[in-house]
């Protein structure tokens, strides 16, 4: 592993000997992260196995299916969920740098980019809740669509449904984060974790996206 | 936290995060040219999912910063949920028998 910055005086990956036994016997800090760190990371494992089981279902599906439907045309479909991408990855920078402000201890830095972060996943939302409308105004139902296969709506709002739910969720968390640490309550370690689990939401739309869209535009 | 190491550490990263974010806007455009040309589906899948791997890594190594956490940390994490993951391909040959079955 490269050069750590470790926060805490922990022995190094690098060590031999009983430095080395000794963390990887556990001591206080044996990842030399905090617990809440520790915590957040494996939820993200944890949460990532879900998404996997659903983009593995979704493809399951489609791969068993003669007439599986291709219905998204690249204005407004593809070009709309390219923007979200977008949105979504450019709010993974700003949260970064709202994490990088809490490492220097600049309290204001925080919150202005941790509101800079929720309003890209607002927007996000609003972006993809159109599309969803635009969707049902055009007969797509859970188990019913004018194309083919009636699993596609099931798969589809199932799959970006709780995409959609992890992002909102993300914004009241970052909320949360913002509105306390700009009383001086929580600490850049509490700042980090939210970032975890942001950068987590954005790396699951990196599947979703090519997944769900593109391997299904008009053309393909 | 705040001497002098930490900042010039801090500015160093903020030009890694922006050189971050450009490629994977950029990876992101080359996926959405690239789902418009003409080509056999497991190529494409292969091709999107290669990218996405690569757009997934960059995320978890330098926004997630796990490349520069201690290794025991990348081990515990890692090979446990990609193997997971890997267990759940087992239903694809079902699916292909599936689809046989459609076809007839």
């Amino acid at each position: 592993m490269a050069t750590g910055h470790e926060a805490m005086s922990v022995p190094d990956a690098g060590l031999h000997g009983a430095a080395a036994r000794d963390a990887w016997a556990g001591g206080a800090s044996p990842f030399a992260i905090g617990s809440k760190k520790l915590g957040m990371w494996l939820f993200v494992v944890s949460d990532a196995i879900t998404f996997s089981a659903m983009l593995i279902a979704y493809s399951y599906v489609r791969m068993a299916s003669a007439n599986w439907p291709m219905p998204f045309e690249f204005m407004p479909s593809i070009a709309n969920a390219t923007v979200m991408t977008f949105i979504l990855l450019s709010s993974s920078l700003t949260m970064v740098m709202g994490v990088r402000a809490s490492k220097l201890g600049n309290r204001s830095g925080v919150v202005k980019w941790l509101l800079a972060t929720m309003l890209g996943g607002i927007l996000f939302d609003v972006l993809h809740l159109r599309e969803w409308l635009g969707l049902i105004d055009e007969g797509v139902r859970l188990f019913k669509n004018p194309w083919g296969n009636p699993l596609f709506g099931a798969s589809f709002f199932g799959l970006t449904g709780l995409h959609m739910t992890h992002v909102t969720i993300g914004v009241v968390y970052l909320g949360v984060i913002a509105w306390g640490t700009s009383r001086g309550k929580y600490s850049d370690e509490d700042v980090e974790v939210s970032g975890l689990y942001w950068h987590f939401v954005d790396l699951v739309w990196m599947f979703i996206f090519p997944l769900v869209y593109l391997m299904s535009n008009k053309m393909a | 936290m705040h001497d002098s190491a930490e900042r010039a550490h801090a500015e160093a990263s903020k030009r890694t995060f922006q050189f971050v974010w450009g490629w994977l806007l950029a990876l992101t455009a080359v996926e959405v040219v690239l789902a418009y040309q003409r080509l056999e589906i497991k190529l494409m899948l292969t091709l999107l999912m290669t990218l996405s791997v690569v757009k997934a890594s960059l995320i978890i190594s330098y926004f997630m910063h796990l490349k520069y956490e201690k290794r025991s940390l990348v081990l515990l994490l890692m090979p446990a949920m990609v193997f997971v993951i890997c267990m759940m391909f087992v239903v694809f040959p079902d699916s292909v028998r599936l689809y046989r079955q459609a076809l007839r």
